[in-house]
């Protein structure tokens, strides 16, 4: 039996930089008022959202994520010949294969880097994260982009008054590489199956295909179901993160959930007994849910408004279709 | 040991005073909690997710449809707690 080589990889990962684009379309709640019977206080008050973006045809998945890219790349501080691998996480983008992440690689000057898509809805950040600092730590890539980026106004039924003003759309990326130091904590993820219900695409696009329902496919959800969920289940699972990662709330400086509604952000605040001096993230208000780009979107606005800053210890918890979730804590960039 | 009615009915009028900023004396049976005690859905959850706590019981999302009314919930509540 040959000996193999093990491979050899940095001691510990870190976020490098961070990035976001949001489409220069600003649509206002009026917009969303033109398709369903409600009110802008009704929608502000179940959701907190004032605006969200919505991408033109030219502000396309692989458009948006390298204007992120971009500006994650800066300010990391690297090339982008250095970047080893590009993971993409996505779930609006309409071309099954091949995989984004190869275009987005080419076009955006890098070498020949490992380059692939994964599917974790809203938790998708998260798992993009855990995959980039395993590659880091492991010694596949020294320098590894991570892209959440949606079009989730592709997938909104505006008709459904439930659903309609929730969704916009966004490109967040950030350069995970390697550290001296864990900047990265462990990550709690999982995935609860027998809830694949609860949030969803309404049709497959076989069904679609073959002529029934006549109505193009939209994301879904149960929303009772779906905030006691992301409440009270994903708050448990925050506090886990916490303990992993060998450090309480009163450690944290910054907070920053899947922006998902600002009700599941204050009740989950509130059960995690959040201190006061947490800076909790609420981009909600005027980039709606953006899914997988949220976390990094919202990362990127806190850093930029100085409301948060470099070296900020924060938790980040994404959750959403599967049901999939994933927390962990960082050491923001 | 098993809550009583009125055990229960105080207890909820003590929840939604804590969740909605409604007042005890306002809590009463024949209240809707949408209707009369300005409870939207997604605090409606959050009620259901602490009566559960508080009186040992389970409220599946499924049935939390049916509860209209203060009334409605203490029934479930005292026909389910453990």
């Amino acid at each position: 039996m040959s000996k193999i080589k093990p491979s050899q990889g940095a001691p510990y990962a870190r976020i490098m930089g961070v990035g976001g684009y949001r489409p220069t379309r600003v649509v206002p709640n009026e917009v969303i008022l033109e398709t369903i019977d409600s009110s802008d206080e009704w929608i502000r008050s179940r959701s907190g959202i004032q605006t969200r973006h919505w991408a033109s045809d030219e502000e396309t998945v692989a458009a948006m994520s390298i204007e992120a890219s971009g500006k994650a790349i800066a300010d990391a501080g690297i090339t982008p010949e250095q970047i080893g691998a590009v993971i993409v996480s996505t779930v609006s983008h309409f071309k099954q294969t091949p995989a984004i992440a190869t275009e987005i690689a080419d076009r955006l000057g890098t070498g020949k880097p490992a380059a692939f898509d994964i599917s974790a809805g809203c938790a998708g950040f998260g798992y993009g994260l855990t995959l980039a600092k395993g590659l880091v730590v492991e010694g596949s890539a020294e320098y590894v982009l991570v892209i959440g980026v949606e079009r989730l106004s592709d997938l909104t039924d505006l008709h459904d008054r439930a659903t309609a003003f929730l969704f916009g759309d966004g490109a967040g990326a950030v350069i995970v590489g390697p550290s001296k130091e864990p900047k990265i904590g462990p990550t709690v993820w999982g995935s609860e199956g027998d809830k694949s219900d609860t949030i969803k695409q309404t049709e497959s696009w076989e069904a679609y295909r073959n002529g029934a329902p006549d109505k193009f496919p939209a994301i879904t959800q149960e929303g009772q179901a779906v905030f006691r969920w992301a409440v009270f289940e994903m708050a448990k699972v925050a506090q886990q993160a916490l303990d992993a990662a060998g450090i309480t709330a009163d450690d944290l400086d910054v907070f920053i959930p899947h922006q998902a509604n600002e009700r599941i952000i204050d009740s989950m605040v509130k059960t995690l007994k959040l201190p006061e001096h947490v800076m909790v993230a609420r981009d909600v208000r005027t980039t709606g849910n953006t899914s997988a780009a949220s976390i990094p979107l919202a990362m990127e606005r806190l850093l930029a408004t100085g409301e948060a800053k470099s070296g900020d210890t924060a938790l980040v918890i994404g959750f959403g279709a599967g049901l999939v979730y994933a927390a962990t804590v960082v050491t923001l960039p | 040991m098993a809550a009583t009615e009125k055990e229960i009915v105080d207890g909820l009028a003590e929840i939604v005073n804590e969740i909605a900023g409604i007042p005890v004396e306002d809590v009463q049976l024949d209240k809707s909690f949408t209707d009369d005690l300005d409870v939207d859905s997604l605090s409606m959850v959050e009620v259901v997710v602490a009566a559960e706590e508080r009186f040992d019981v389970k409220i599946p999302d499924d049935d939390v449809k049916n509860l209209k009314t203060v009334g409605d919930a203490t029934k479930y509540i005292l026909e389910h707690q453990g």
